[in-house]
């Protein structure tokens, strides 16, 4: 047994006996080796450019006109601060957007969560099926969404319309007072599932014997669920909550396909105000000064985050 | 008097279970029904008032119509490339990564893990102005390569972490009976550890495809001319159009949402077991 696994390893190594594999064998280099690739595009496609940002951010750099390319100092930002109202509106809006989304995200998802963890007859097939919005992309979500909000052909209203809720149809995207809560309506499609599968993944870890205990004891649902599961997934209620804020603060396919930020900034939030400058306007230089002003509200976001929630951060928590 | 408390039972679980699961049902599929069902109805149907809920008589002219005239031919086609080779570069990368943290200790690898966590806090669009940039310069915008390399790079960091869970749950000390028998390394990695891993491996397989697939930002950023547009951006364009298309814009949907369910549907079992076995400590 032992002689024909070695002869097998043999021919093997034969075939595959080269320079590098001489290298591999050597124990310190290796992992070295193996994180390379990794190393190499983080440095060339995530710090580099971050680094370029901040440098960005104090040019003057437009794509339609080249010839004013050069160093302005802070003249991005005072414009950002002082003379673009823009500015403070697509502020207000990220605030608005992030805090709705996240928290209904995260009261919908916890609740799937808490009644897909049950084991009941056909579990298996309402998982698969309430999960699935998580597996579309933005553009796709705002298509079907699309469909239903259009002024004549949506199908809501011809609903409200056949309920008599509404007397005439409404361009829900298009209007000041709606254009808001139907994106908003449009992202909790499709976030609540990445609540519910990371709740669930963790409330499955939760011991059964702990919930018997409690039941033992004479403690009822609520008391069970606050010194038993909350406890149980608090890390992940904090990890998973703040993932989804920087996510959130980030996205911009939903909007920009649904309304394109308007209708009069209505839905523009920091970051799609960012991708408008950039690709639309071409102002690469102001565009990376509204970038600069995001990466430092995430941080400290981040930052006061961690802290307030006293999240242990162990070296592998992920 | 149990017969009571047994339909009692049933009648509190059907409440607190199947109706609320029921409304969440409806809500999750009548948005793709509907997309489905226009996506069937004459061009005539689509237009009709009152609206039809059921496509009848049903057509797939839509669909011939997206594919051949429509572009999204072509837009499959370079999504299907994008996608599989970031798809192939990430599973290497991260599994040489998850490999290196989960079964060695070197220096720097608690920096390395921290750099690993971070990326998951850089804003994208921050990215897209500098990354521009490089790709000008070095001639990859207008190429799929240029989406392919950032895909990877974006979607190491998670599938890293994971891979590095799954591989902990390996007990090393089967690495190490290959060892003794005679095999090297990389034999023991591909003979003894491979195997055990591929349901992991096809897990993030599919994560990463489903990312690159649905990516909007980047490939928006990067691709200019619509030879290159992936399925997202035909579709963005095709919903930015004065006059929409509805026919073929809900049939080129479907066709780029098939792939992503498909896959998603092959995973999704293994997505919770996978993170809750990833998130007990230890």
């Amino acid at each position: 047994m032992k002689f024909t696994t070695q002869k097998n390893c043999q021919t093997i190594e034969r075939a595959m006996k080269n320079q590098t594999n001489r290298i591999l064998v050597n124990k310190k280099a290796l992992p070295y080796l193996l994180i390379a690739p990794t190393v190499f595009l983080f440095l060339w496609l995530l710090v580099y450019p971050l680094g370029n940002v901040f440098y960005l951010s104090f040019q003057n750099r437009l794509l339609s006109r080249p010839k004013l390319d050069g160093f302005i100092g802070m003249s991005n930002f005072v414009k950002l601060f002082t003379a673009d109202p823009v500015f403070w509106e697509a502020l207000v809006n990220s605030g608005k957007w992030v805090i709705t989304e996240v928290l209904l995200q995260l009261v919908f998802g916890l609740l799937t969560a808490l009644i897909l963890k049950k084991k009941f007859r056909g579990c298996g097939i309402f998982r698969a099926v309430l999960f699935l919005p998580w597996a579309l992309s933005g553009v796709l979500v705002s298509m079907l969404w699309s469909m239903m909000y259009f002024e004549n052909v949506g199908v809501i209203n011809a609903i409200f319309q056949r309920l008599g809720i509404l007397s005439h149809p409404i361009a829900w995207t298009g209007n000041t007072n709606t254009a808001f809560w139907s994106v908003v309506i449009a992202e909790l499609w499709r976030g609540i599932p990445f609540f519910t599968i990371m709740l669930l993944a963790s409330l499955q870890s939760i011991p059964e014997e702990l919930y018997e205990a409690c039941r033992v004891d004479g403690g009822g649902v609520a008391s069970s669920f606050r010194h038993i599961t909350f406890p149980y997934i608090k890390d992940t209620l904090v990890l998973t909550t703040l993932l989804r804020v920087v996510w959130e603060f980030n996205s911009v396919d939903l909007i920009l396909n649904l309304t394109g930020g308007g209708p009069i900034h209505k839905t523009t939030t920091l970051s799609v105000y960012l991708a408008n400058t950039a690709r639309r306007d071409g102002d690469f230089g102001y565009g990376s000064a509204i970038a600069v002003i995001s990466f430092f509200i995430l941080l400290i976001f981040a930052i006061l985050y961690l802290k307030l929630s006293k999240y242990d951060q162990e070296d592998e928590g992920v | 008097m149990t017969m009571q408390i047994k339909t009692q039972r049933t009648l509190q679980k059907s409440f607190l279970i199947y109706f609320p699961l029921f409304i969440a049902t409806i809500w999750t599929l009548f948005p793709l029904y509907w997309t489905l069902v226009t996506s069937l109805k004459t061009s005539g149907q689509i237009l009709s008032k009152p609206v039809t809920f059921l496509p009848f008589p049903a057509t797939f002219e839509h669909y011939v119509k997206a594919w051949n005239i429509g572009g999204f031919s072509r837009y499959f086609l370079n999504s299907m490339f994008v996608s599989s080779i970031s798809m192939i570069f990430t599973v290497a990368f991260a599994t040489m990564a998850g490999y290196a943290m989960a079964r060695y200790r070197f220096r720097g690898k608690r920096i390395f893990l921290l750099l690993l966590l971070c990326t998951q806090f850089i804003p994208t669009a921050m990215l897209i102005i500098p990354l521009f940039m490089i790709y000008n310069k070095l001639s990859l915008i207008n190429t799929p390569w240029s989406l392919v390399i950032t895909y990877t790079t974006f979607h190491i960091p998670f599938n890293a972490l994971l891979m590095s869970t799954f591989i902990k749950g390996i007990p090393y000390s089967l690495e190490e009976a290959a060892k003794v028998d005679g095999c090297s390394g990389s034999q023991a990695f591909l003979h003894v550890l491979l195997p055990v891993l591929l349901p992991g491996i096809a897990a993030i397989a599919a994560y990463s495809f489903i990312s690159s697939w649905n990516e909007y930002l980047y490939a928006l950023m990067f691709t200019t001319s619509s030879r290159h547009y992936t399925l997202p951006i035909g579709l963005s364009m095709m919903i930015g159009e004065y006059s929409i298309n509805y026919g073929q814009l809900t049939a080129g949907s479907i066709i780029a949402l098939l792939p992503a369910i498909l896959l998603f549907m092959y995973v999704q079992k293994y997505m919770v077991s996978g993170l809750s076995a990833g998130s007990v400590k230890g």
